[in-house]
């Protein structure tokens, strides 16, 4: 298959700038980056955050009148999938002090640290140990290991990348961890990429002041989330991992403090009540939610459930009404449209070009003004390639990067997008990519401190589905950084609240009821049922033959 | 169950998320998902077309991005003898490929102390003795989704080399279709993880500027650094991102240092 000879012929523009473009590259020379005021302008002008159309205020909760993307406020509008006057809570199938919902790079690390303060984890989750966001994490994992470098200007790049919304004892205790943790990593067997003499390899990503960026191939966070669950796997007499099994509802205690959550078998069909001294909430992101109709690199299962269950609950939410667009998502061959393409890539020096081969932007601008760039050139100036199925694309000039670094070195620092794209016919390392911006991160989420303790007792939470790290723009390889700094956290704050003694009065969903009749007392009809647990991705067609309205529904 | 509203989309039919559409003039395809005739678009990977078809995964599906190991398919063509493995998340249909998936497959994991274990081939011999009994008739290789060249990396183990075993493993997505195959009944994608955790713990050379600079944080060195900044007004911080100097892209890694020193 490979390109199409229209393609082929528009690639010719591209290698006609590239000598030019490769020597100025060699004396360290860019194209220029925009100001702080240039990138507002942008911004405001193409992000899809900016928009006004698609979003509305959320009707209920606790942060009511909260402007959201519709599907974020629908899904805050939803109902709970139990009827909560319905269930004996009396009857207790699991017993455990802490209770982990999500298995990703974030509760794995939590149910690590926990179990090591010695209190028994009970951990749970929708797929397979390990299907998150995390194991789809690419590029890299930041962290202020080298003599140049500091806490302190992970901290400047983190806010500054932000846009100095983040939530600032969030960002100082992920530059502060974040070296602790690659040091955790490694000293869990972690396959970094290393210099002969065992020196951290580091590169430059999108907004840093520093090379920052540790990696392991182009699969950082699939190893992170391969060490981490085989290192859970030889802890089993004291982690219990259930698969296919996630929460549907929190449960909590006469006293208000969290105390287990209703699981659900999703194969047999079963709920479960789970009681447990403390809960972590790691469910990852909400790509799957798909805001404004965008393809998202986020895994099946990122439907964000773990803020539908703590907003019901009580709890609110701090970024939420922003969301992160990649600014390199495949545009060509379509069966690959939407997944990443790390900023590896442009960190190696691969340049964004138009349509005639030319330089647009400085290719490591932070994420959402890069996304905007590119949205801009394909919308604006029309200087966008049209695929064979309609989609626009801008290159992405892989090739330059061997001729850089040296041949191989596509196929040694990109191996995973090498394979994934010869399988379609195309070789990266001699031909350019052509990409466009697609739904990445769900940059807010549940609001915690830097203990990662929400507003009520015995609840904690970590990872994407939690807000303010990032603030509304979150930097390359801070997302990995993130689930280990705060899942670590985490389970040791979720362990030593157990450990000073917890009482659990009698369990109750009245949470549950109260939310339903706000939803009802604001004139929410027929509200969506939520957690969703999975996307439906049915035809039309096919939905329609279900034909759910004239039969009776097997439930 | 889960309900997912497809009214708000436009009345015009366009790719909305991961939803396939049938464009205009593209053909369709028959298929066989286990034995039974669908209708597909072209062009479709299987996932894509089983949901076309009206399958919804619970199992079989994992990050659609070819790499978590969660849609393992074999299929066969037709008329050719041939078995085939890929991903359904990756490989593209083809007219009446006959495809089952295969999300899981048992497989024995020996456990193990990563802090106690000796860094040596004899270890991982004596965890995984059925490793001897491969035969090196190479059906791990030819299963495997990724390319990944599964009886090197469990020859180069029997010999000792680990290192080398390490990273001739390290695209496994641990799928289990290397273990579904082996005539030795051998769990490869285990094996291969534990002489990874091995190489990465014990062989690799640790990171020296990584454990000072954890000495300097547990010793406190940043707190004060980082105190102030989080009282700092926008202005201050904004003043300080702007100044903050960028090193060169070239430089490699440990050989720059900045103007300013102080706080580093």
């Amino acid at each position: 298959m490979g390109y199409t000879p229209e393609m082929l012929e528009l690639i010719k523009r591209v290698e006609a700038t590239r000598p030019a473009r490769v020597e100025m590259a060699r004396r360290g020379e860019n194209f220029p980056a925009l100001s702080l005021e240039e990138r507002a302008v942008v911004l405001e002008a193409f992000h899809p955050d900016y928009q006004k159309e698609g979003r509305r205020p959320v009707k209920v909760g606790p942060d009511k009148g909260l402007v959201l993307p519709d599907e974020i406020a629908t899904m805050l509008e939803s109902r709970s999938m139990i009827r909560p006057d319905k269930v004996d809570l009396s009857h207790v199938d699991f017993d455990t002090d802490v209770l982990i919902v999500g298995a990703g790079g974030g509760g794995t690390s939590a149910a690590l640290l926990a179990s090591e303060a010695g209190v028994k984890v009970l951990m749970v989750t929708k797929l397979r140990h390990g299907d998150a966001n995390t194991m789809m994490a690419e590029g890299g994992i930041q962290g202020a290991t080298q003599e140049c470098d500091s806490p302190f200007y992970h901290y400047l790049d983190t806010i500054g990348g932000g846009h100095f919304t983040n939530q600032p004892d969030l960002v100082a205790a992920l530059s502060h961890d974040a070296p602790q943790s690659i040091a955790w990593l490694e000293s869990l067997g972690m396959m970094f990429n290393k210099l002969p003499d065992g020196r951290l390899q580091v590169r430059h990503f999108g907004g840093s002041s520093r090379k920052r960026m540790h990696s392991a191939g182009d699969m950082t966070g699939a190893e992170i989330m391969r060490v981490l669950r085989d290192e859970a796997r030889n802890r089993s007499d004291r982690i219990t991992t259930l698969e296919f099994c996630p929460a549907v509802e929190l449960i909590l205690d006469e006293e208000g403090k969290c105390a287990g959550a209703i699981l659900y078998n999703m194969e047999t069909r079963e709920f479960f009540i789970a009681r447990a001294k403390a809960v972590v909430i790691a469910t990852g992101g909400n790509g799957r939610l798909h805001i404004k109709g965008f393809a998202t690199t986020n895994h099946y299962g990122a439907t964000m459930d773990g803020v539908v269950m703590s907003y019901r609950a009580g709890v609110g939410t701090t970024c939420l009404p922003s969301t992160q667009y990649h600014p390199t998502g495949v545009a060509y061959p379509e069966q690959n449209v939407g997944l990443l393409i790390t900023e590896k890539v442009r960190g190696l020096g691969a340049h964004v070009l138009n349509i005639d081969g030319e330089q647009f932007c400085f290719p490591l601008e932070p994420r959402d003004v890069e996304s905007a760039e590119l949205i801009k050139e394909a919308v604006e100036k029309k200087k966008a390639v049209i695929t064979p199925t309609g989609r626009v694309g801008l290159w992405l000039d892989s090739p330059m990067i061997d001729l850089l670094h040296g041949e191989g070195t596509v196929r040694k620092e990109l191996p995973a997008k090498f394979i994934q794209f010869a399988r379609h016919g195309i070789d990266i390392s001699k031909h350019p990519m052509l990409v466009y911006p697609t739904l990445h991160y769900q940059n807010g989420g549940i609001a915690i401190n830097a203990n990662c303790e929400t507003v009520i007792p015995g609840l904690y939470s970590a990872g994407e589905c939690t807000g303010g790290v990032h603030g509304e723009n979150r930097l390359m390889g801070n997302s990995l950084q993130d689930v280990i700094t705060f899942g670590r956290r985490a389970g040791v704050s979720a362990a030593a609240y157990v450990k000073k003694g917890v009482e659990l009065k009698k369990l109750t969903l009245d949470h549950v009821a109260k939310y339903e009749k706000e939803l009802k007392d604001a004139g929410i009809e027929n509200p969506m049922i939520a957690p969703v647990l999975l996307p439906d991705y049915s035809t039309d067609e096919v939905a329609a033959r279900r034909k759910m309205e004239a039969m009776q529904e097997s439930e | 169950m889960s309900h997912h509203d497809s009214k708000s989309a436009s009345p015009m039919q366009v790719a909305t998320g991961d939803r396939a559409i049938l464009p205009e003039g593209a053909r369709t395809i028959p298929i066989y998902v286990m034995g039974k005739r669908y209708e597909v678009p072209e062009t479709l990977t299987i996932m894509k077309a089983m949901e076309y078809a009206g399958f919804k995964f619970l199992r079989g599906a994992g990050c659609r991005g070819g790499i978590c190991g969660a849609c393992p398919t074999v299929y066969r063509k037709e008329g050719d003898y041939k078995l085939y493995f890929g991903l359904a998340c990756q490989t593209v249909v083809e007219p009446n490929m006959y495809l089952a998936q295969i999300p899981f497959y048992p497989a024995n994991r020996a456990k193990y102390d990563i802090e106690a274990i000796s860094p040596v081939a004899e270890t991982v011999h004596a965890l995984y003795p059925e490793l001897f009994r491969c035969v090196a008739c190479n059906n791990c290789t030819k299963a495997c989704p990724m390319g990944v060249e599964v009886l090197d990396y469990i020859s180069a183990i029997k010999q000792g080399d680990l290192a080398r075993a390490a990273h001739l493993s390290f695209d496994c997505i641990q799928c289990g279709m290397c273990a579904s195959r082996c005539m030795g009944e051998l769990p490869q994608y285990h094996v291969a993880q534990l002489v990874r955790r091995i190489y990465g713990k014990y062989i690799q050379p640790r990171a020296a500027h990584l454990e000072k600079r954890v000495v300097e944080i547990e010793s406190g060195k940043y707190d004060a650094m980082l105190d102030a900044l989080q009282k700092m007004s926008h202005e201050e911080l904004e003043k300080l991102y702007k100044e903050r100097e960028r090193e060169p892209d070239m430089a490699p890694p440990g050989t720059w240092m900045p103007e300013d020193t102080q706080y580093l």
